[in-house]
């Protein structure tokens, strides 16, 4: 490891020296905030954790807030190995900045790896997606209480599906909305798919009911005239479809945000965490950022430093509380 | 349809068009070699590329371009070193490497050539002239049948059955079963067998067993048995490896097998969920059973039959997958999801309006697909002689290179130096087990087909609150009974050939 994080360093180095000597003159009299940022990815190559990043960095030194992105997948332990390394190696690592999301919390809650974010030092939450329940766009159910109503009049006969384990996201978001309607959260038949696809192959097969999903692929569904969107978990109705209602205009109180953002090593010096907290502002206003936002179809969700430390402990405890009621904790 | 057709070919022959087609066939051909990088890697790696191009069309065939030349690509490095880089050419490499083993490399690869354009270009026709009514089709298939399907794609295994090693067969097949249950399953939210260990959380890795099954032994076998017969020999130089044409019997046994196959391989490709390695240990099933007493004994030793079946199966199917993209938005696998997250990137969202809307692209997809497999027929053939020296390579330079692929391929992935460890481990394990005489095939179909059998049954048991789905849905039944009697089938056969003592019994 130690090898492998000095060839790395050396590289960085090189590239950080060319980045100095060749890009200085272009970005003269520009506003670059940060030399250059390591991008610690805790998965794959071509996943959401992935995308985010690269997306992120290509976004930053477009605009010449940044000089040089690299990015690392480091891939195991569902996220907790790239975690356990930034921690283990924090003094070695005051350039890197490891994105990551939701699963986050609920996987710490869970214990698939000891630490959580709080054992990390918060940079910012940066986009994020509401989660949605669609049904067959040919379904009788119009509104969330119409698909409560059949569950209530047949519980065996109404299972809600969706892309995540149980206990994962997308039953969370299902147990939250049938708890907000008074119902049993333990009750109803959830069927997890390994994938969004597959599981929206299940819904229009006829196989589940109703689907568990995230907004934005629910919105493209709903555009293809496939889905009806029955309520989204945002405070209000969402820009990109307006027509869908929200869960709360409807009577249940159910807001949740999918989030993606950016942690730094623990005992990061003050002004380098200011400086990408500023390098990350900066960032929205950009052409460069809303070229990369609008190709993936992100919507903006910023929250910067103590902020992002309230939300996720909000999160963390409307999660946790509701994994408690499930049994999962 | 006619006319969207000339639409699409004339936006796809523009030079700059066949220019990407060409470059795309050719990096995808060249990274698909790579073990560690299948389809879905060098799509990922080259849609930036694609989406800096601006125009769709232009994007949409550079990609097709990728896709098809990975998945030839894939196919030489299961047939040249025994390393199947994606699981949808497993199956290739059974006949595939034998044949590359006796010398035959050039023609291995010049009938993998030309069933994969086969298969393409079959699938594509059908692809375009039944999309908007196979939509429906794809959504027959509930959990209960793709649990199904997954036991008639086991039944593949009885095609080692047949030489006399059922029982090793068999155990080999419980043991890659048992293997896919490590890791933290898709339905169960708890890590199984991974005893504490991080690297275990997400299971094995396909490509490090796949390396460690059929690449790692290989290497090892020459090591250890230095002069066996039926080894390369190290002269060097053209050696043996010169025959690229195939004979005239050969074209006639492969050409049935061809028109099933790209028939069955789409069909089944339709189905979200199952895929290319479905199609490809099914097509490899039934082509062996439905083959005469004297050529089955051929499958597994270098059948031209047996190559050219999964070979036109899993391109069928990667061109039947495109139906519930394109018509559904659904991508029934992880190149298709891949290629929806860059169609909706150039801002085409795929689904039944796609042809009412944007109806330029629906045909640009289906004339890049003519286009991408008929290119990489021209670009390939010249080429196979060249790729098919690798083997002349002697063996003091050959065996470090196998090794350096292999490993590089299960480290490629993941970044993460665990595998390195689980690679070596299953490696040794791997030889003594082929040391004595066990046939690893089998276990690779068990640990591929596991999980999927395992998510869908569990998914179906808690639909229906039990098993009743077995015997309450007529197409899970049916399928079910298939599955019996491709694997009764053989042994069956075998008997009736002992019992009329010369093996003519010709069943079919």
């Amino acid at each position: 490891m130690t090898i492998l994080t000095l060839t790395r360093r050396i590289l960085l180095g090189a590239g950080a020296a060319v980045a100095l000597s060749l890009g200085a003159p272009a970005h003269a009299g520009s506003h670059q905030v940060v030399d250059s940022i390591h991008f610690l990815i805790p998965g794959g190559a071509g996943g959401g954790w992935d995308g985010t990043a690269r997306g992120t960095g290509e976004a930053l030194t477009e605009a010449g807030l940044v000089g040089t992105a690299s990015y690392e997948n480091m891939s195991g332990g569902g996220g907790g190995k790239a975690i356990g390394y930034l921690i283990e190696n924090a003094e070695s690592n005051h350039g890197t900045l490891m994105v990551n999301s939701t699963p986050i919390v609920i996987r710490s809650l869970t214990g698939v790896f000891p630490q959580s974010f709080r054992d990390l030092t918060l940079v910012a939450g940066t986009i994020g997606d509401y989660a949605a329940i669609v049904v067959p766009a040919d379904a009788e159910m119009d509104s969330i209480n119409d698909l409560i109503d059949a569950y209530r009049a047949d519980p065996g006969g109404v299972a809600i599906g969706g892309g995540s384990v149980p206990g994962g996201m997308d039953h969370l978001v299902a147990a939250m909305v049938m708890e907000a309607a008074g119902e049993d959260p333990t009750g109803f038949k959830y069927i997890p798919y390994d994938a969004g696809g597959k599981a929206m192959a299940g819904l229009l097969s006829g196989e589940i009911q109703a689907l568990s999903t995230g907004f934005s692929e629910a919105v493209d569904l709903a555009n293809q005239g496939e889905v009806k969107i029955l309520g989204v978990t945002a405070p209000e109705r969402v820009d990109a479809m307006p027509d869908a209602p929200t869960m709360m205009e409807q009577g249940l109180e159910t807001e949740f945000v999918n989030w993606r953002g950016f942690f730094a090593a623990p005992g990061l010096p003050e002004e380098q965490l200011a400086a990408y907290q500023d390098a990350i502002t900066k960032m929205y206003e950009t052409e460069a950022w809303e070229e990369v936002r609008a190709r993936n179809g992100w919507v903006n969700i910023h929250n910067s430093g103590d902020d992002f430390r309230t939300f996720l402990e909000a999160q963390e405890k409307q999660i946790g509380d509701l994994m408690k009621k499930l049994g999962f904790l | 349809m006619l006319e969207g057709l000339l639409i699409g070919l004339s936006t796809a022959l523009s030079p700059i068009n066949l220019m990407m087609v060409v470059g795309g066939c050719l990096i995808g051909t060249f990274i698909g070699m790579l073990p560690g990088l299948g389809p879905m890697s060098i799509i990922a790696i080259m849609i930036p590329v694609a989406i800096t191009l601006g125009d769709p069309t232009a994007a949409l065939i550079l990609l097709a371009g990728v896709y098809y030349g990975a998945i030839f690509g894939g196919s030489t490095s299961s047939i040249l070193l025994n390393a199947p880089g994606v699981a949808g050419t497993v199956a290739t490499s059974f006949d595939g490497y034998p044949m590359a083993k006796r010398g035959e490399a050039g023609k291995a690869l010049t009938i993998a050539a030309v069933a994969s354009f086969a298969g393409g270009t079959i699938g594509a026709i059908l692809l375009m002239i039944f999309a908007p009514a196979l939509s429906s089709v794809a959504l027959l298939f509930h959990s209960a049948e793709y649990f199904a399907l997954m036991v008639v794609g086991l039944s593949a295994i009885a095609a080692f059955a047949g030489t006399g090693q059922v029982g090793k067969a068999l155990m080999m097949t419980l043991l890659g079963l048992i293997m896919a249950t490590v890791g933290e399953g898709a339905l169960f939210n708890m890590p199984r067998f991974t005893m504490g260990m991080m690297d275990l959380q997400s299971g094995f890795s396909f490509i490090t067993l796949a390396m460690a099954m059929f690449a790692l032994p290989e290497a090892m076998f020459l090591v250890l048995k230095p002069r066996r017969a039926d080894t390369p020999d190290d002269k060097g130089g053209d050696g043996k490896i010169t025959g690229l044409r195939f004979s005239r019997a050969e074209g006639r046994a492969i050409l049935p097998v061809i028109g099933r196959q790209s028939v069955q391989g789409f069909f089944i490709g339709v189905l979200p969920g199952a895929g290319a390695t479905i199609a490809s240990f099914l097509g490899y099933a039934v082509e062996r059973n439905i083959a005469s007493a004297e050529e089955q004994k051929e499958f597994g030793k270098g059948s031209v039959k047996g190559l050219a079946a999964p070979e036109t199966a899993n391109n069928a199917a990667c061109t039947g997958s495109f139906v519930p993209l394109l018509t559904l938005g659904i991508p029934g696998s992880g190149t298709t999801a891949i290629l929806l997250g860059a169609l909706i990137a150039l801002n085409v969202t795929p689904g039944p309006r796609l042809m009412v809307d944007a109806p330029e692209v629906f045909w640009a997809v289906i004339v890049s697909m003519y286009i991408g497999n008929l290119v990489l027929l021209i670009l390939n053939l010249p080429l196979i002689p060249y790729i098919a020296k690798i083997l002349s390579i002697p063996r003091a330079y050959l065996i470090p290179f196998i090794l350096f692929f292999t490993l590089m391929g299960s480290y490629i992935g993941q970044n993460n130096s665990t595998e390195l460890l689980i690679l070596v481990g299953f490696g040794v394990c791997a030889t003594i087990l082929r040391f004595a005489d066990y046939p690893l095939a089998p276990l690779l179909i068990g640990f591929i087909l596991g999980r999927m059998l395992e998510d869908n049954f569990s998914r179906s048991m808690q639909l229906y609150d039990g098993i009743s789905f077995v015997w309450e849905r007529p197409m899970t039944l049916a399928l079910l009974v298939l599955a019996l009697l491709l694997v009764l089938l053989p042994s069956y056969r075998a008997k009736r050939a002992r019992d009329r003592q010369r093996g003519v019994a010709d069943g079919d």
